[in-house]
């Protein structure tokens, strides 16, 4: 079995159950809107101040309705010793990990596309940058953190109290792909500056902990 | 000065605070080693 | 081995003695800042030792992955919980010295944010080691601290390019670097103290988990001679 035919029949099987029952996605959408709703009854920001502080505001609503489709990820192999069966399987276990990763990155990108216009006309946003710029901000950044939460997910899966325990050991790591994202947003928002510095240090961060978490994610799979 | 006592101070009463946790530790942790030896 | 602990824990503490001599009394005052810089005997050391300690939790950790020994496994909880005591004092010692100096309590430079955000790593460390079930422990809390230590490096380079719009705190140059040789002895003598206060702490905290250890293990022995009757 190569790593490739696994990756895609374990992706196709997750896309099918989600859209048969939409659970994740549903519950993620809806938590975002309400973070977006409540973000704006907080402040009460001008079109100026809004491209100021959105970046943050934006990212922080993204990243609090990822952990909750994340921590559906692992929860549906529970019942009936599914991930057992992963386990004893040879199918390779990159395979499973890329195809949740994947998985997770396609439900929060829908996430983001269907967010970011309400985004924009909450806050009257704008961007006197190059707006096509956000897209590799987004495309990195979702990956940045699909790809610890996802890992994250397996091991605070192993835990009691697990619902909690994934954003305890999740935002602590993110934060430095959370600095980089915000600012790349911001600059692009605002116009001030090129988005390429903190484009590149996204890139690297996707890389390292995408490799860290392949290397690592066999081992946590069967912890014992 | 106030400062440097109050930093100084900091430190040892966050030191002594560790030490006292991991004496009560060490203690249920005696008890639990007794309780296994009597069985 | 009671009574060389005695001994050496009176060692300990006569060190810690002569470190706070030195740092109160023995070492001059210095021209600009004052008595208060005298916290810096405190907090230099106290880094220092966080660091030692997590960067011995990250050698551990990987050990324990690659050999599944119990001992390093020990050795990894134990230099985590050490070093985010030290951290604490580094995080609390900072502010109070920051505050007369520079006139804030904090700010959000390179080094600050990467050794609180070091802190919280290691927090969420304990809190996953608490918190998950028996044997998996060790596993789990290992590829943690192999992704903290990774992020570390991340964090210190997005704060010194991607949020310099604070103010950058002016400290006399590269610390410990600047510093006068009068003042020497006392960075010396409490660094001394305290490395040793931190072996005491490593040691003790050690031979607590290998117990630990050790009763897990006779627990679950009893748990199996009783199922078999």
């Amino acid at each position: 079995m190569s790593l490739l035919s696994v990756t895609r029949s374990s992706l196709a099987k997750d896309l099918r159950l989600e859209w048969r029952s939409k659970d994740a996605l549903n519950a993620m959408l809806f938590f975002a809107l309400l973070v977006v709703v409540i973000f704006s009854f907080s402040f009460e920001p001008s079109a100026e101040e809004s491209r100021r502080i959105a970046g943050g505001l934006v990212w922080v609503a993204f990243l609090f309705a990822a952990v909750v489709a994340l921590n559906q990820t692992w929860a549906r192999e529970l019942r009936n010793q599914v991930l057992d069966a992963y386990r004893v399987s040879p199918a390779p276990a990159d395979a499973l990990f890329l195809s949740k990763v994947l998985g997770n990155f396609l439900f929060v990108a829908v996430l983001e596309l269907l967010m970011t216009p309400l985004f924009s006309v909450f806050f009257d946003l704008r961007a006197l940058g190059a707006t096509w710029q956000l897209l590799p901000v987004a495309l990195f950044g979702t990956w940045a953190l699909v790809v610890n939460g996802t890992f994250f997910a397996a091991v605070s899966l192993r835990t009691r109290s697990r619902e909690i325990m994934l954003p305890l050991l999740l935002f602590p790591i993110s934060v430095p792909a959370l600095i980089a994202m915000v600012r790349a947003t911001t600059l692009i928002l605002t116009g001030e500056d090129s988005a390429f510095l903190p484009l590149v240090f996204l890139a690297v961060y996707d890389i390292v902990f995408t490799t860290v978490c392949l290397l690592l994610f066999e081992t946590v799979l069967h912890a014992e | 000065m106030n400062f440097l006592y109050l930093a100084y101070g900091a430190t040892w009463a966050i030191h002594i605070a560790y030490l006292v946790v991991l004496t009560s530790r060490a203690a249920r942790l005696k008890k639990e080693v007794d309780d296994l030896k009597k069985d | 081995m009671k009574n060389a602990f005695m001994l050496l824990a009176l060692g300990v503490f006569l060190l810690l003695s002569y470190g706070l001599y030195q740092g109160l009394v023995a070492a001059p005052t210095e021209a600009t800042m004052g008595n208060v810089q005298r916290i810096f005997y405190y907090h230099l050391p106290s880094a220092i030792l966080a660091f030692l300690c997590f960067t011995v939790n990250f050698l551990a950790s990987v050990t324990y992955l690659m050999k599944r020994n119990a001992r390093a496994d020990a050795l990894a909880v134990t230099t985590a919980e050490v070093g985010v005591v030290f951290c604490t004092v580094v995080l609390v010692t900072g502010p109070l010295w920051a505050r007369p100096v520079w006139g804030i309590w904090w700010t959000w430079d390179a080094r600050l944010t990467s050794t609180l955000l070091l802190w919280l790593i290691y927090v969420s460390y304990l809190m996953l080691r608490r918190f998950a079930s028996g044997g998996q422990a060790p596993v789990l809390s290992s590829a943690l601290a192999i992704f903290g230590f990774v992020d570390v490096g991340f964090v210190y380079m997005a704060n010194r390019w991607f949020r310099t719009q604070h103010p950058q705190p002016v400290l006399f140059g590269a610390e410990g670097s600047g510093l006068d040789p009068s003042m020497r002895p006392a960075l010396i003598w409490n660094l001394v103290a305290f490395t040793a206060y931190a072996a005491l702490l490593v040691w003790i905290r050690y031979r607590m988990e290998r117990a630990r250890q050790e009763l897990e293990q006779a627990h679950a022995l009893a748990a199996l001679a009783g199922g078999g009757r």
